[in-house]
């Protein structure tokens, strides 16, 4: 087998890449970690990939991938159908459209966008669970949740950014 | 001329109908996300069924992973332990000597209870089958409160089952898929356990509300509930089994009594269902494994024909 038969394979498996290291973060969240009210504050590690790569390579990660990365989420959390698929696509929306302020830019930038797309993402899951389980949610566990999530973002974003430029390229779209 | 002019309004009309197809495409994507939501709100089986198949093809991934992190927490223990050896073996010995007088009582208090047991022609409790699981999956955040174990229909593992692990009650089994299950923790909004505090014999309700600590409800208003009172299931409603202990009153005030779970519920390795087959969701007979269908103990064996007894709640109390 020569190398130019192997290239549409390589292509694809960079072109996955983006949609395992989503996949990968959801079942690293879901791990038992045995520190007390860990879980209740556990950072939203899907969330940092998602918001990563729609930034770089929005072309890797369409809105039916991000919908569809949502589901499983939810099937894993137990959450109802669509709740985190619907704040995955509102990340997308938002994302998209502001994305040009952030790439080429330094790193705090990119990391504050992430600032606030986070409290912006957890607000909307917060009132969508309170309607749906019908009852007011605890807030002290989210905005604990929000400011962890943040603060760890450098480290996941430092991965995804080893992953993105040994295996995916950093081709950016027209 | 004429060609060159269609071809300039057909990519004239192209652009902006992509974009309104874009834009259609994303509204139609919330729209579906926020149509499932209240779907799963009406608990279809349909969405059930996706939702375990998800689960059922993420266990095996989630069972790999979950490893080293129980090896990492073992071996951490394994060094603190090494520090704390020779005091820890003081403290076991006498532990020890205790219980061994313990136990001396207990099979003393067995024989009586037996002997009572028989003049009184009493039926004894349904012995628990009971199924081990791991637990493989703690989903983090703080809107749902759920473990995932790595057992499910195959194992036996029927929806409603109680879960303990080591000193107390966990939650109750949720959904269940092929090889694996959901546990839904007592400390979830969903989660209504009926119980009994011991010290004063009030029947009341365990109720989840998403935070470490659930609230008593239905509790008679002038109840002398402190904290530290022990919490038990009742075993009223036929979905929990009588006697396992929930946790301790941990903070009782006029408007509200909370309780400190007796597990430690963010730190459950292994969990074990109980089978007390009170929803009389049994499988066929032929489907249980032989070791677990041995015959109850001959106290009930000789007592068979009082079937319908009750059994009583003195025994909690």
């Amino acid at each position: 087998m020569n190398a130019a038969s192997l290239g549409p394979i390589l292509e694809f498996s960079r072109r996955v890449v983006p949609t395992l290291t989503v996949i990968l973060l959801i079942f690293l969240a879901q791990l038992p970690v045995p520190l007390p009210f860990f879980p209740d504050v556990a950072p939203a590690l899907p969330l940092m990939a998602i918001y990563y790569w729609v930034v770089f390579r929005p072309d890797l990660m369409p809105r039916m991938l991000v919908f569809a990365l949502g589901l499983i989420q939810d099937a894993l959390i137990g959450a109802p159908f669509g709740l985190t698929a619907l704040i995955f696509l509102l990340v997308y929306a938002f994302v998209m459209s502001q994305r040009r302020f952030v790439v080429g830019k330094p790193f705090w930038i990119f990391w504050a966008g992430f600032a606030i797309v986070t409290p912006v993402a957890a607000i909307v899951t917060w009132i969508l669970v309170s309607v749906l389980r019908g009852s007011v949610m605890p807030t002290d566990a989210v905005l604990m949740g929000m400011m962890l999530t943040v603060v760890t973002f450098p480290v996941i974003a430092w991965a995804l950014l080893y992953s993105q430029r040994w295996l995916v390229g950093s081709a950016q779209p027209s | 001329m004429a060609k060159r002019n269609v071809s300039i309004s057909v990519a004239g009309l192209a652009l902006p109908i992509r974009v309104w197809g874009q834009r259609f495409a994303f509204l139609g994507l919330m729209a579906l996300a926020f149509a499932l939501m209240l779907l799963s709100k009406a608990e279809t089986g349909a969405l059930e069924r996706a939702r375990t198949a998800i689960v059922d093809a993420a266990i095996p991934v989630l069972d790999v992973m979950s490893r080293p992190v129980e090896a990492g927490k073992s071996s951490a223990q394994s060094v603190t332990s090494f520090f704390v050896v020779r005091a820890e073996n003081e403290r076991l010995r006498t532990e020890n000597e205790r219980l061994l007088r313990w136990m001396l009582m207990a099979q003393q208090l067995e024989v009586e209870n037996a002997t009572l047991r028989a003049q009184l022609d009493f039926v004894s409790e349904i012995t628990p089958r009971s199924i081990a699981a791991r637990v493989v999956a703690d989903p983090g955040g703080s809107f749902f409160h759920s473990l995932l174990i790595n057992a499910g229909a195959r194992n036996f593992v029927r929806r409603g089952q109680a879960v303990v692990s080591s000193g107390g009650l966990v939650g109750r089994i949720a959904e269940v898929g092929e090889r694996s299950a959901r546990v839904l923790l007592l400390t979830d909004l969903n989660s209504r356990i009926p119980a009994i505090v011991e010290s004063t014999g009030d029947r009341v309700i365990a109720t989840g509300n998403n935070t470490p600590w659930p609230e008593l409800t239905y509790l008679p208003p002038n109840s002398p509930v402190s904290p530290g009172d022990r919490v038990l299931t009742s075993g009223h409603g036929g979905v929990f089994p009588p006697g396992l202990a929930i946790g301790f009153v941990a903070e009782a005030s006029d408007s509200r009594v909370t309780v400190q779970p007796a597990v430690s519920l963010t730190d459950v390795n292994d969990a074990r269902i109980l089978d007390y087959g009170v929803n009389g969701i049994l499988p066929a007979p032929e489907e249980v494994p032989t070791r677990l269908a041995q015959p109850a103990p001959p106290i009930s064996q000789a007592n068979n024909d009082k079937a319908g007894a009750t059994v009583p709640m003195e025994g909690v109390r």
